[in-house]
């Protein structure tokens, strides 16, 4: 007589194990995190969704705001009293400066025409309200509510009242990305406006302040220097508040100073902003030394151009 | 018809009552409110607090029923979850196919223990499930958050009693219907 097996056939047959079915998976999703840093072939996908999943967005935030209106509703009548109040005083004191910038804008123009510089643009700007801020700690963003459907485009500057607040990363039909610069590794580039010396400030993260990176120790900064954008980049307008410096720390054993500073524009509060326009094209970028010397030696010629 | 666990001072007199089977609308529905709930904006303190009620959900029916939500459907609600946030796509996929396996090798202690204790036991899976999240991140170049960050997945094993009755409720038989 042959012996029972000792494996008796599986009564329930589910396919895959579950074992194999998260090697598979989990294979899967390393693969798409790959093409997702790398190659953005999924860029256009998450677009298609984010459009069904916008109503979807809207429609949640809408108890938060509903319930920011009733208590505003409720509570508000002697602060806007006093807010008023205040708003007028600044209005008055500010209508001597007011009055005279038309005329010094008209200066200036005349000026310039005579030097035969290059005329500033005036940037259009697109006015914008904040609907949430960014769901992942690690990252500093907010979402606005203006896309490609009223003029917004991708790495557009966006300001408010007192300096820059960041710049326009995603757009999406009827909203859009906004990084601050407050994120890591976001950069703006800047001047010093007291000395007119150039650096870039790099944000540092959640909670940290941003930083002038690659400065050299001899640099002439203090502390309270105001930080205005330089232009350099074509991104934001020259002139525009960025920063101010808080602290100068200068270790001769370092090689770089570490310079940190505060920003002047409400990142994380403010509510209403305003995108800017791209700059004008900016002329092709010239040919660098190196460049011509490898082109006259015969070897490869550098990729980077305009 | 499956036995119920033993809940301690909540839910039925009778441990060995019988429940009714779950629909499969049901489930759709609770993973769907689970993905809205994640998505629904929150800022400031209130992210920290915040747990994964799509990983709590999930976590929930892939332990109790496990021929409906697998990996497989783990994989594509974290895809769902990745394209509703801002981040890199994949990462909440791998998480919750991990999650899930973890739920479907477990099952069976997991369902011995009364709710508390499995509050215990579920709030290793969940921190497992958040710590791939965050090495997704680290991978892309992003600073560590500091302990802050185990609050989300403890906040949410606390509330795994609370999901664990909520979403067998449709399940209890009703009072009237057990004389027959």
């Amino acid at each position: 007589m042959r012996p029972i097996t000792v494996d008796p056939p599986a009564f329930f047959n589910r396919g895959p194990s579950p074992l194999a079915r998260l090697a598979f998976f989990g294979i899967l999703s390393l693969a798409l995190l790959f093409a997702d840093t790398r190659y953005r072939y999924l860029e256009n996908v998450r677009q298609t969704v984010a459009i069904a999943l916008y109503p979807l967005q809207r429609a949640l935030e809408m108890p938060g705001a509903a319930f920011a209106y009733v208590s505003g509703y409720f509570g508000a009548n002697r602060r806007m009293a006093d807010e008023n109040a205040t708003l007028r005083q600044e209005l008055v004191a500010r209508a001597p400066a007011t009055q005279g910038y038309v005329r010094e804008q008209d200066e200036n123009a005349r000026l310039r025409a005579l030097l035969d510089v290059r005329t500033q643009f005036a940037p259009t700007a697109i006015a914008v309200q904040v609907l949430y801020a960014g769901r992942d700690p690690f990252t500093q963003k907010v979402f606005v509510d203006k896309g490609t459907s009223a003029g917004v485009q991708a790495g557009a500057g966006v300001i408010d009242e007192n300096g820059v607040v960041g710049q326009v990363t995603r757009v999406f039909p009827y909203m859009s990305e906004v990084t601050l610069l407050t994120d890591r590794d976001q950069a703006v580039p800047v001047q010093v406006e007291r000395s007119g010396a150039r650096s870039v400030l790099f944000g540092n993260g959640t909670g940290r302040s941003p930083e002038l990176r690659f400065t050299s120790p001899s640099a002439d900064l203090r502390v309270g220097d105001r930080l205005v954008t330089s232009g350099l980049d074509g991104t934001y307008p020259p002139g525009l508040a960025v920063a101010q410096i808080v602290d100068v720390v200068r270790d001769s054993g370092q090689m770089f100073a570490r310079i940190f500073c505060k920003p002047l524009a409400g990142i994380d509060h403010s509510e209403f902003l305003l995108v800017l326009s791209q700059s004008a094209a900016l002329p092709a970028r010239p040919e660098e030394p190196g460049d011509v010397d490898a082109l006259k030696k015969g070897g490869r010629a550098r990729g980077r151009r305009g | 018809m499956r036995v119920l666990p033993h809940v301690g001072s909540f839910g039925p007199a009778s441990p060995e009552e019988i429940l009714r089977p779950a629909r499969p609308w049901f489930v759709l529905l609770s993973l769907l409110i689970g993905l809205l709930a994640n998505l629904a904006p929150v800022s400031g303190v209130a992210m920290t607090w915040r747990p994964d009620f799509l990983a709590l959900v999930l976590l929930y029916w892939c332990i109790q029923e496990p021929r409906y939500v697998g990996v497989g459907t783990a994989w594509v609600v974290g895809l769902l979850m990745d394209v509703g946030d801002a981040t890199v796509f994949g990462q909440h996929a791998l998480a919750y196919a991990v999650l899930a396996y973890g739920a479907e090798y477990f099952r069976r202690r997991v369902l011995r223990f009364p709710l508390w204790q499995q509050a215990v036991q579920v709030a290793g899976l969940l921190v497992l499930c958040a710590l791939i999240v965050l090495l997704v991140r680290f991978v892309g170049g992003a600073p560590p958050p500091g302990w802050r960050y185990l609050v989300s997945p403890l906040v949410g094993a606390l509330l795994w009693p609370l999901v664990s009755v909520l979403l067998q409720t449709p399940q209890r038989p009703s009072r009237s219907g057990s004389r027959r």
